[in-house]
């Protein structure tokens, strides 16, 4: 590919900017004009009339965090209708993971059409980027990032590590110990 | 040689042998034609269909397998009716094909997936159900049958008729329940049945050993020479050290054979290749004197310490095979021509005796006895030995990387009693280890360059393929660094 060469203009000093003045007001005149939106709106919804919201700061971490519909947290795995784990170790994941942080073993599966089935399987959550990769490469839908748990903390290196029961929801996390 | 003739291939005007197979002349020119049935050493019985190529006056297009250069051939690898014809063929090895690659072993270096890849139809216009067939099948100790999988290529049967002459595989019924059955009554345990694991283009037979170990991309692979026996069979070290949990932390991972028509052909036997067992156990890693007081010795230490032991009379040196020739040159310019010693003992005793056949196995289970012999050594017997250590006439016993338990049986930690001071230098520490006075830790044939001798005299080169574990270091450099402490 032939290398482009675009020429960016810089912007113009001038009179009105070199004073500053001209700047501050229109800047301040944005500030103000957010004020007085959301007095208004405000304003008009607890006198219980309809009309857009205004904006409000969320209280996080006393009030819960809100979460968009798509957004990745934390690592679930899933369950074949029987209750078996869906994942047949293939390490997909393991291999497109950029950090690095995923850690399979596998076996034999007892059902001879599954072949296979993870023995081990370890996500450490304090390597982990939250790209999401692992879930867009498992061809039989076996982990989501869609737990809606983000606060995800520990004491130690070794307690971010999620082992397969913890993961499939089997057993609790147990809560990280300090020292 | 027949004569050279002059051909068109794809257009390019080339040369080749008259009478060689398209195939093979493209190959040597770089243009791989896709192929499942076709192996050099089993012959081209012209049933998959994937090497078709279009010649030129002919009718139809030709399987390049089964149609010789001649003089004025024009062939064509890469036009839109051979590519056709191979995504058609393609198609109707897939019809019944399970695609389980995510959970198959072969995945990653299959015939099928780098064909399709190249030549596949991406859009599959099969509507009927596939057909089921027996999967996890143990065919062997070594070998595990998936029908489902297989293409039919018959190239395991041909294996085992031509090769082996043992006939433990065959095609059983017809048309779409056609599959590859292992002969009723027999089991797939010949001494070279891990070859048509490798023989197989697909997933339908895969090695039982290597099973759900690690998968084939997380491999490296480093060119080396099998130190199972005197043959010498090239190799290629397949290791996984970047994810050490898989494999169950062992660093090598399997060992398949590497192609040298002088020495090994196409195969390897699966003593050599099963036999390596765990390279990373019971490993010395430290520079340690054991006895009156244990302590752990630099390398330089215990060379200035060893040193006044080796001068003193009594000395006999017990090693083995194992030792790579640059090995046995360090170890004749210490031994023979600084310390002058005459006692070596060397020679493959039951504890590296076993099987052989006409194949490939050798009697010698050490890859470098020619080694010793070409610098003029000769081993003395290990029963003389025996008797002079028990006379007391052996003060130091120098023993290089050999098990003595597995000599002299139950007789061998009295023996090794019998000495005063006693030297282990190797890899592992075997079964009386720790019996000696002094343990030095010497690399594995995997973590060193070398060369060995075989027992025909010719000269194979094993590369390094992992780092050498603790101090360990080469043989030749403990014996370089004795001698320089020495003079």
């Amino acid at each position: 590919m032939a290398i482009t060469v675009r020429t960016v203009k810089r912007p113009e000093r001038t009179f009105a900017t070199e004073i500053y003045l001209v700047e501050i007001v229109k800047g301040l005149g944005l500030t103000f004009r957010h004020l007085f939106v959301n007095l208004y709106r405000h304003s008009k919804r607890a006198l219980g009339l309809k009309g857009l919201p205004g904006s409000v700061t969320v209280q996080y971490p006393d009030d819960p965090a809100v979460l968009g519909k798509r957004a990745r947290t934390r690592h679930r795995l899933l369950k074949r209708d029987d209750g078996a784990p869906r994942c047949t170790a293939c390490l997909l994941c393991e291999t497109i993971c950029p950090a690095k942080c995923i850690r399979i073993t596998a076996e034999n599966a007892p059902d001879v059409q599954v072949e296979k089935r993870a023995k081990t399987f370890d996500i450490d959550l304090g390597m982990c980027i939250f790209c999401g990769y692992c879930v867009e490469a498992c061809p039989v839908d076996a982990i989501h990032m869609d737990a809606n748990e983000v606060e995800i903390s520990a004491y130690s290196r070794k307690d971010m590590i999620w082992n397969m029961p913890e993961l499939l929801g089997d057993v609790p996390k147990k809560p990280s110990q300090p020292g | 040689m027949g004569k050279t003739v002059k051909y068109k291939l794809n257009g390019v005007e080339r040369e080749a042998e008259e009478g060689k197979l398209v195939i093979e002349a493209a190959k040597d020119v770089g243009v791989e034609i896709p192929h499942y049935c076709y192996h050099k050493a089993l012959g081209n019985p012209g049933n998959c269909r994937m090497c078709i190529v279009e010649v030129a006056g002919a009718p139809k297009p030709q399987v390049s397998c089964r149609t010789s250069v001649r003089e004025g051939l024009d062939v064509k690898t890469d036009s839109d009716l051979v590519k056709r014809a191979q995504a058609s063929a393609l198609e109707l090895h897939l019809v019944n094909h399970p695609l389980d690659c995510p959970v198959c072993d072969q995945s990653g270096e299959c015939g099928l997936q780098d064909y399709y890849m190249k030549i596949g139809q991406y859009q599959s216009a099969v509507r009927e159900d596939k057909e089921h067939k027996g999967k996890r099948i143990v065919a062997g100790p070594h070998v595990m049958l998936d029908q489902e999988r297989c293409v039919l290529c018959t190239r395991c049967t041909r294996f085992v008729d031509n090769v082996t002459k043992t006939h433990e595989l065959g095609i059983f019924g017809m048309g779409h329940s056609e599959k590859i059955e292992v002969t009723p009554g027999m089991t797939l345990d010949n001494a070279y049945s891990g070859n048509v694991v490798d023989v197989c283009p697909v997933g339908a037979l895969t090695d039982r050993d290597f099973r759900y170990k690690v998968r084939v991309w997380y491999l490296d692979k480093t060119d080396s020479i099998c130190p199972g026996c005197a043959r010498g069979c090239n190799i290629s070290v397949h290791t996984n050290t970047a994810r050490p949990w898989h494999n169950d932390g062992k660093r090598v991972a399997r060992l398949k054979p590497r192609v040298n028509m002088d020495v090994n052909g196409h195969w390897m036997c699966d003593d050599g290749r099963y036999g390596f067992g765990n390279l990373d156990a019971d490993r010395l890693g430290k520079v340690l004197r054991l006895s009156p007081e244990k302590a752990e010795l630099s390398w330089f230490d215990m060379a200035s310490e060893l040193a006044p032991l080796l001068k003193r009379d009594g000395l006999a040196v017990v090693a083995s095979g194992m030792l790579s020739n640059e090995d046995w040159a360090a170890y004749k310019s210490l031994f023979v021509d600084t310390l002058k010693i005459q006692g070596h003992y060397f020679s493959a005793e039951p504890d590296q005796i076993g099987a052989e056949d006409a194949l490939l196995r050798r009697k010698e289970k050490v890859p470098n006895l020619k080694g010793a012999e070409a610098l003029g050594l000769k081993s003395g017997s290990f029963d003389a030995l025996a008797k002079d250590l028990a006379a007391g006439k052996i003060k130091t016993l120098y023993v290089i990387e050999r098990d003595l338990s597995k000599v002299w049986g139950d007789k061998a930690a009295s023996l090794l009693a019998k000495a005063g001071v006693s030297i282990l230098q190797g890899p592992n520490k075997y079964a009386l280890g720790d019996s000696f006075t002094y343990r030095l830790p010497a690399t594995a044939y995997v973590e060193e360059d070398g060369r060995f001798t075989n027992f025909e005299g010719k000269v194979g080169t094993y590369l390094k393929a992992l780092s050498p574990i603790g101090e360990a270091r080469p043989d030749w450099a403990i014996f370089e660094l004795l001698r320089k402490a020495l003079s």
